[in-house]
């Protein structure tokens, strides 16, 4: 465990972003994302949440795969280069990061997405501990402790200092490039502001919402419910919801063709749209009932069915801040723990 | 933390890594027959020659014009045709009438094998089959019967029970009348909708015929075609006294990726590209109803 003074922290981002390429939260037009930092940037590692999830350092929201030229009846394919530089993502959040883990299962599975595989490899995560959790967030709900970040690197700011702390290999890489600004510190340092972190959790509305009977054995049970009819009614699908998802990973393949060759690009889709599962031949999912459905379906039972019981949601909270009609995860789960009859399960523990 | 973060800061991977799945390789059409007013057999092979890849029965790959789209088709030969793979096509919407404009000697990007395929070597081993097919859905089933065909010691009675529109929408006709149906062992039963005039044989839909027929239970069924046909059909073989496990069928819903990621083609947790496309009837009656 290491410190320094809250003051260093431009240096401190300085002296990584000189190094390597830095992606860090920066304030642009109103509004806080992750992206390539540099001298002039605005880096905001206060605001508690950006707007859009960072998984498109990962998995960007569009990219090309390969480029193919036509030359008569012959085709020449040339498959994009994979990310071979190393790169650093400052200022993950709990959440986020382990909406990476959720996002690994998924493009590390065999036959791995190299693409992706590629810049988990070259990316190297400082998780930043989060000091005032709003409302809208709910990660504990899902085992996640927005004090105790993980990651390569686990960052606390409290009002003076900056924590610094080193959690993997890749970590103990990265402080030695640091290491000019840093001092020995005591984990015990850190005890009081971790409690004052959980502290705030325990105020917040949707912490403790209980996840029971949410599991794969209740597919059938739940696919069934009549609620989802009368749940789905206010969904615009605009997609807002998957696209802020840090966790949702549905991908569309397409063409763009320039007039010369052919980019196969792909890039982030929803399984909110009308066509998503269009074919020639007909679309399973016609309604969006069905297709609303699909994706608490998708994040609370089938993610879950196909790895080892973990959730598809990390509680981040974006959904529940950005959805236009105010729909979201939090309200669904709730409205099937207020109908299963039993004051004392599931819902918002009082 | 994943394992794919283990490694450390600075490394050249990407320089010699295989290619990612997504990305196809280039095939070559080397031949095309006219199946059908509107069924195209294609056959595909690598630009230098042989075959881009082996497969089992029932798996599939994507076939990618650039420019036009990418899909999903079932592999129609079998692995025991050394000389290409086959994709019998139906004009049906953007990718497939481009496909059909197509000649031999252009090329066209393919990648696969994906999915599972039907368990020919294991569960079906020694058992008697029934296939079932109505239109195209003759394409999925070719790979299996012809690979049954040329390992004939490893099955036990073969019967062919085949039906589509007209005499003219007899997918692989030529096949079956000449080859299929002169194996001894071997029962090939066309129908066809309508009755026309130079049409000798049965008129009737898939599943009436089915019933008529009246085939003892001691078989295993292989189903595939229209999802109309399908639902019959499986209603008529559960009332000849076929459990879900003595039925296979296959499933098809709308694919990107081909290997579960994309997100598009899942039933409940199963993903029809990798879990699939060939599915036990007992398999998909767990499933939501939801294809």
């Amino acid at each position: 465990m290491f410190k320094t003074e809250k003051a260093k922290l431009p240096a401190l981002l300085e002296k990584i972003g000189e190094a390597r390429d830095l992606i860090v939260p920066v304030l642009r037009c109103g509004q806080v994302n992750f992206e390539l930092w540099e001298r002039e940037s605005q880096a905001d590692l206060e605001t508690l949440k950006t707007s859009k999830s960072p998984k498109d350092v990962f998995f960007p929201q569009s990219e090309t795969l390969y480029s193919c030229i036509r030359d008569g009846k012959k085709i020449s394919v040339k498959a994009e280069e994979l990310r071979d530089r190393p790169f650093v993502v400052f200022g993950m959040k709990s959440c986020d990061v382990k909406a990476l883990e959720v996002l690994d299962r998924v493009f590390l599975d065999e036959p791995a997405d190299t693409y992706y595989q590629a810049r988990r490899e070259m990316g190297t995560v400082v998780s930043l501990a989060c000091r005032e959790p709003e409302e809208t967030c709910f990660c504990r709900a899902f085992g996640i402790d927005c004090a105790e970040p993980e990651g390569d690197v686990a960052v606390w700011m409290t009002d003076a200092s900056l924590y610094w702390k080193p959690l993997t290999e890749k970590g103990k890489a990265l402080t030695g490039l640091v290491e000019d600004l840093l001092t020995d510190a005591g984990e015990s340092e850190l005890d009081e502001e971790k409690e004052n972190i959980r502290s705030v959790c325990d105020q917040l509305p949707y912490m403790d919402l209980s996840l029971e009977g949410w599991n794969p054995e209740s597919l059938q049970e739940k696919f069934d419910s009549p609620l989802w009819e009368e749940l789905y009614r206010p969904c615009l699908a605009c997609g807002t919801c998957t696209f802020v998802c840090p966790t949702c990973q549905c991908y569309d393949i397409k063409d763009f063709d320039t007039g010369h060759g052919v980019y196969r690009y792909r890039c982030w889709d929803s399984c909110m749209y009308s066509d998503f599962t269009m074919m020639a031949h007909g679309n399973n999912r016609t309604s969006q009932m069905q297709r609303f459905r699909q994706r608490f379906m998708h994040k609370l039972i089938y993610y879950p069915a196909n790895y080892g019981g973990m959730y598809s949601c990390v509680g981040c909270g974006r959904c529940v801040s950005k959805c236009p009609s105010s729909l979201n995860i939090v309200k669904v789960i709730k409205k099937f723990a207020e109908s299963s009859g039993d004051e004392g399960r599931g819902g918002v523990r009082p | 933390m994943s394992d794919a973060t283990t490694r450390n800061g600075e490394c050249s991977c990407g320089k010699n890594r295989q290619k990612d799945t997504l990305v196809p390789a280039v095939g070559i059409i080397t031949d095309i027959r006219q199946e059908t007013p509107d069924v195209k057999t294609f056959c595909v092979n690598a630009p230098e020659g042989g075959k881009l890849f082996s497969h089992m029965p029932g798996q599939c790959a994507m076939v990618c014009v650039p420019g036009v789209g990418e899909a999903m088709f079932s592999i129609t030969s079998s692995p025991t045709n050394r000389e290409c793979q086959e994709f019998s096509i139906k004009s049906c919407g953007e990718l497939t009438n481009y496909l059909h404009t197509m000649e031999a000697g252009e090329e066209i990007l393919v990648r696969g094998p994906y999915g599972n395929s039907f368990p020919v070597d294991t569960e079906l081993k020694g058992k008697n089959l029934l296939f079932i097919a109505g239109g195209i859905g003759l394409a999925p089933l070719r790979s299996v019967i012809n690979y049954v065909l040329d390992n004939r010691e490893d099955y036990g009675t073969v019967d062919i029970l085949y039906g589509s529109r007209s005499a003219e929408d007899l997918v692989a006709r030529k096949e079956i009348e000449e080859v299929w149906d002169k194996k001894e062992g071997v029962n090939v039963y066309l129908t066809i909708d309508r009755p026309q005039d130079d049409w000798k044989g049965h008129v009737g839909f898939v599943p009436a015929y089915l019933k008529e027929l009246e085939f003892s239970a001691d078989k295993t069924a292989l189903v595939c075609g229209p999802p109309v046909m399908i639902k019959f059909v499986l209603e008529a073989l559960h009332e000849m006294g076929f459990s879900s496990r003595q039925i296979y069928t296959t499933l098809e819903l709308r694919m990107k990726c081909g290997i579960g990621k994309c997100g598009r083609c899942n039933i409940g947790s199963k993903y029809v590209c990798k879990d699939g496309p060939v599915f036990r009837c007992d398999q998909i009656d767990e499933l939501p109803d939801e294809y």
